[in-house]
C-alpha cells in the first residue's frame, strides 16, 4: 500500500501544502521540495494543512509521528513509524566461522557496538561450551559500564537536555549554559576514555573474542581510570541537580504497562540474569521467544513484541522498577533527588532512570577496576571449545535503552546456520505506540508547536536507536529515508 | 566571509561514523566555529536543504535510496562518503553473497515480499563522490583533517600505502609471522594498524591501497593450515564490491 510519503526532501519549516504545489501539478512531475505521494494521490481537501515540523532531530535512526488532525481539534491518528534501511544482518552472519561472528553483529549499531558483541559473544560461548575467566567477565562487566554510561550521557545531555532548558540542541546550550556544557562534555569524555582503557576502542571493539580478550588494560592504565570515574562522580552529581531542577518540564503523563528486563538476586542485573518481569514469572534467557512475542501489525513498520499484555517496556526505567532496591548507595540517592520512584509509570521519566544508572555504572565500575587492581591483570590466552559440537546458545545482555537478545545456532564445524537478534528498540515500538495512542488524546487541541514538542519528546525518552533494529522494515514504501520526527495533518 | 554550510546525511549503517564526530567532544565545539551544520540529525534539531558539503553515511541497499542519494548530490557543492559502508560498501555488501531470496526470508519470512532491497553498494557506484574517510569506524582526527583540508580547497590526501607500514611503525608482530591472516598487506593505511595493535588482524575497512596486488595477496594467504573458506570469508568481510572478493 503507497502511503503518503513524509516529505523526505522538503525545505523549510512548516510549509503548507499549498505553497509546495500551488498550480496543482499533474501527478508525476511533482517537484523537489514537494512529496510526490502527499501531492498526487493524497489529494488533500482545499485549504487542509500539512505542517511537518521539526526535522530529523535528536533520534539515532529514522522514526517519524504522523499526526492526523481532524477539524474539531481532535486526533483521530497518532502513528509511530520506522522507515529505515533493512540490513540483513541475521542472514548476513549465516555460513561464518564463530570467531568472525561478534565483530559482524558489532556493526549493527554504531552507539551500542559492545553490547552486541557482549550478547554475541555469550551466545557464541553458551552454543560451543566455551568458560571463560572470572577476569574476562570483571572486564566485560567494565565493558558494558562504560558503554551504559556512553550513551546515556549522550542520550541525556545531548538529545534531551536541549528540550528541557528550551533549545534546539547543545550547541545552542553550549552559548547560554557553557560551564554545565562543559562539565556534562567532561563526563562523556571519562566514558569514552573508559571503554578506550577496557576495550580499546568505543566503536567496534576488537580486544574481545570468544573465551576472553587478545589484549589487556595495563595496571597504570586502570589506576588512571580509576582516578578518572572518582572525580566524574562529582559532575554526575552536578548533572543531577541539574536535571532536578528541570524535572518539572517533563510532562505529566502515566500509563501502566509491562517491565522487562534482566532480574538478579544478587546485583543490578546487567551483564547476566534471568529475564525478569514485573506482572510475569522470572524465566531462564533461553526462553526469550516466550517473553519477546514478535508479531507484524500491517500497519506497523516494525516489527512489534508483546508478552502478556498489548506492549511492554524494556530499558532504564524497567531495570529501574525491577531492580531498584539494588542500586549502589549514591545512584540511590540521586534517585530520591530527581524523585524517581520504584513502580514509576511515566515513560518520559526514562532519562531520570538512565542518568541513575549513570551514577550507578560509574560507582560500580570503581568497586569492579579495585577489584581487578588488587587481582592484578593476567595475560590470559582466550579459553578454546574444547571440541566443536554444533549447538545452540542464547546471549542476554541490558544495554542502554533494554534488553537484548542473541540467539544462535552452529554446525558442527563452528559455523553459524540460524541466527536471532530481539532488539531492545524493536521490543519498545509497541509500547511507543501505545503511549502515543493514550497521550495523543490528552494533547488534543493543543498548537502544533507544543503537540509536536510533547510527542518528540515521548519518542526520544525511549531513546530509540533505530539502526540497531535489525528488524525495522520499511512496509510501505518510505523508503526514501524520512527526515521529519513529527508530522501533523490538520484536517479542515 | 559566510561560514560554510554542512550537513549529514545516512543510508543503510550503524551512524558510528557520525558517532566518531560526536565524540570529538571539545574539538567538535572548535570545528563547528568555523562551519554552519544545516542538519546533524544525531544532535541538532532542524534541517535544510542549503549546504555546501555534504557528508554521507551508509550503502545503499534499495532503489528508492538512489533517488535521495542523487538529490544531496544536486544540492551539494562536495560529496563526502563517509566511513566503509559508503565508501566501499563494506560490511553491508556481505548480503551480496546470498541469493536475495534467502536472505530475506531469513530475518522476515513469509512477509519477505514486503521488503524491496537490492545489492548493497557504495555511493560511488550511483553519484560522484569527491572525497572519502575511510574506514570502519572512521577515526575522528581524520575526519578533521579531512574537513580542513575541504573548506580550504585543497584536496584531502588520505596515505597510498598499505596498512603494513604503520604496522611496522607500531612494533606490531606481523599476523602471518604467528599464522595468522591479515588483510594489512592490500588495506589503505590511515588507522596506524589500529585493528592489529588491539589483538586482531586487519580486516580491510579502509578498503584496497592503489595498486594493490591481490595476486600476490592470494598466494600469501593461501597456505598451509588456512582453509579456502577462511581466505574467502576474510575478503568478503569489507571487500565485498571491490575486486578483492571471491
Amino acid at each position: 500500500m503507497a502511503k503518503k510519503h513524509p516529505a523526505a526532501s522538503a525545505a523549510g519549516s512548516t510549509v503548507p501544502s499549498a505553497s509546495a504545489s500551488p498550480a496543482a501539478p499533474a501527478p508525476g512531475l511533482a517537484t523537489p521540495g514537494a512529496t510526490p505521494a502527499a501531492s498526487a494521490s493524497d489529494a488533500a481537501p482545499a485549504g487542509s494543512k500539512k505542517i511537518h515540523v521539526h526535522y530529523l532531530t535528536r533520534v539515532e535512526g529514522h522514526g517519524n509521528i504522523i499526526v492526523d488532525v481532524e477539524p474539531d481539534g481532535s486526533i483521530s491518528t497518532c502513528r509511530w513509524e520506522v522507515p529505515e534501511a533493512p540490513r540483513f544482518f541475521e542472514a548476513m552472519v549465516v555460513g561464518r566461522d564463530y570467531t568472525d561472528v561478534h565483530h559482524i553483529v558489532s556493526r549493527i549499531c554504531g552507539i551500542c557496538a559492545i553490547g552486541h558483541q557482549l550478547a554475541s559473544l555469550q551466545a557464541t560461548e553458551d552454543a560451543l561450551n566455551i568458560n571463560v575467566s572470572e577476569q574476562t567477565h570483571l572486564l566485560r562487566r567494565l565493558a558494558l559500564h562504560a558503554e551504559n554510561l556512553q550513551s546515556h550521557l549522550l542520550h541525556i545531555a545531548y538529545l534531551v537536555l536541549p528540550d528541557l532548558m528550551g533549545v534546539d540542541s547543545i550547541l545552542s546550550l553550549a552559548q547560554t549554559h557553557r560551564d554545565a556544557v562543559l562539565k556534562l562534555i567532561a563526563a562523556r569524555r571519562v566514558s569514552n576514555e573508559f571503554s578506550r582503557v577496557v576495550c580499546g576502542r568505543s566503536t567496534h571493539p576488537q580486544r574481545m573474542v570468544p573465551g576472553g580478550f587478545v589484549k589487556f588494560p595495563t595496571t597504570e592504565e586502570l589506576t588512571g581510570l580509576l582516578a578518572m570515574l572518582q572525580e566524574t562522580l562529582p559532575n554526575l552529581d552536578f548533572a543531577v541537580d541539574l536535571f532536578a531542577s528541570v524535572a518539572d518540564k517533563l510532562p505529566d503523563f502515566d500509563r501502566e504497562t509491562e517491565y522487562v528486563g534482566l532480574v538478579s538476586p544478587a546485583e543490578y542485573a546487567m551483564y547476566w540474569g534471568e529475564i525478569g518481569s514485573s506482572r510475569d514469572e522470572r524465566r531462564p534467557v533461553r526462553q526469550y521467544k516466550n517473553i519477546s512475542r514478535e508479531y507484524l501489525i500491517p500497519t506497523s513498520t516494525a516489527k512489534w513484541t508483546k508478552n502478556l499484555g498489548d506492549s511492554y517496556m524494556v530499558g532504564a526505567l524497567a531495570r529501574f522498577n525491577l531492580n531498584a532496591e539494588h542500586l549502589m548507595p549514591r545512584a540511590k540517592a540521586a534517585a530520591i533527588k530527581l524523585g524517581l520512584a520504584k513502580g514509576c509509570t511515566n515513560p518520559y521519566y526514562i532519562t531520570l532512570a538512565q542518568l541513575v544508572e549513570c551514577v550507578h555504572s560509574v560507582e560500580e565500575s570503581i568497586t569492579q577496576v579495585e577489584k581487578l587492581l588488587s587481582r592484578g591483570i593476567r595475560e590470559e590466552a582466550p579459553a578454546k571449545p574444547t571440541n566443536i559440537c554444533g549447538g545452540r546458545g542464547v546471549g542476554a545482555v541490558e544495554v542502554p535503552r533494554g534488553l537484548l537478545f542473541h540467539c544462535y545456532e552452529y554446525d558442527d564445524n563452528g559455523r553459524i546456520f540460524q541466527a536471532d537478534c530481539v532488539i531492545p528498540t524493536n521490543q519498545n515500538h509497541a509500547n511507543i505506540q501505545k503511549d502515543l495512542d493514550v497521550l495523543a488524546q490528552k494533547l488534543a487541541g493543543l498548537p502544533d508547536k507544543e503537540l509536536e514538542l510533547k510527542l518528540s519528546m515521548l519518542v526520544r525518552a525511549y531513546d530509540p536507536c533505530i539502526s540497531c533494529s535489525t528488524h525495522c522494515i520499511d512496509a510501505r514504501g518510505l523508503d526514501t529515508g524520512a527526515r521529519s520526527l513529527v508530522r501533523i495533518n490538520r484536517k479542515k | 566571509m559566510a561560514k560554510p554550510k554542512i550537513a549529514f546525511f545516512d543510508f543503510a549503517g550503524c551512524e558510528g561514523d557520525q558517532l566518531q564526530i560526536a565524540n570529538l567532544e571539545e574539538r567538535l565545539l572548535d570545528i563547528l566555529g568555523h562551519v554552519e551544520v544545516v542538519s546533524f540529525r544525531e544532535v541538532v534539531t532542524g534541517h535544510s536543504d542549503d549546504y555546501d558539503v555534504a557528508f554521507v553515511e551508509g550503502s545503499i541497499t534499495r532503489p528508492g535510496d538512489e533517488e535521495r542519494l542523487k538529490e544531496i548530490r544536486k544540492n551539494a557543492k562536495i560529496l563526502v562518503a563517509l566511513g566503509a559502508c559508503a565508501a566501499i560498501g563494506g560490511i553491508n555488501c556481505l548480503k551480496n553473497f546470498q541469493a536475495e531470496n534467502v536472505y530475506r526470508e531469513e530475518v522476515y519470512g513469509a512477509h519477505a515480499r514486503w521488503y524491496p532491497t537490492y545489492a548493497a553498494r557504495p555511493l560511488k557506484s550511483v553519484v560522484k563522490v569527491d572525497a572519502e574517510v575511510p574506514g570502519c569506524p572512521i577515526d575522528g582526527a581524520e575526519f578533521a583533517r579531512i574537513t580542513k583540508d575541504l573548506l580550504l580547497g585543497r584536496t584531502p590526501w588520505v596515505p597510498d600505502f598499505p596498512v603494513c607500514v604503520e604496522c611496522k611503525q607500531a612494533g606490531n608482530v606481523c599476523r602471518y609471522e604467528m599464522g595468522r591472516m591479515c588483510l594489512g598487506i592490500i588495506t589503505r593505511a590511515g588507522c596506524g594498524a589500529a585493528c592489529v595493535s588491539q589483538g586482531a588482524h586487519c580486516w580491510g575497512c579502509r578498503g584496497l591501497v592503489p595498486g594493490a596486488n591481490l595476486d600476490a595477496a592470494r598466494i600469501v594467504m593461501d597456505r598451509p593450515g588456512t582453509s579456502r573458506k577462511a581466505v574467502q570469508d576474510l575478503l568478503r568481510f569489507f571487500l565485498g564490491d571491490t575486486g578483492a572478493a571471491l
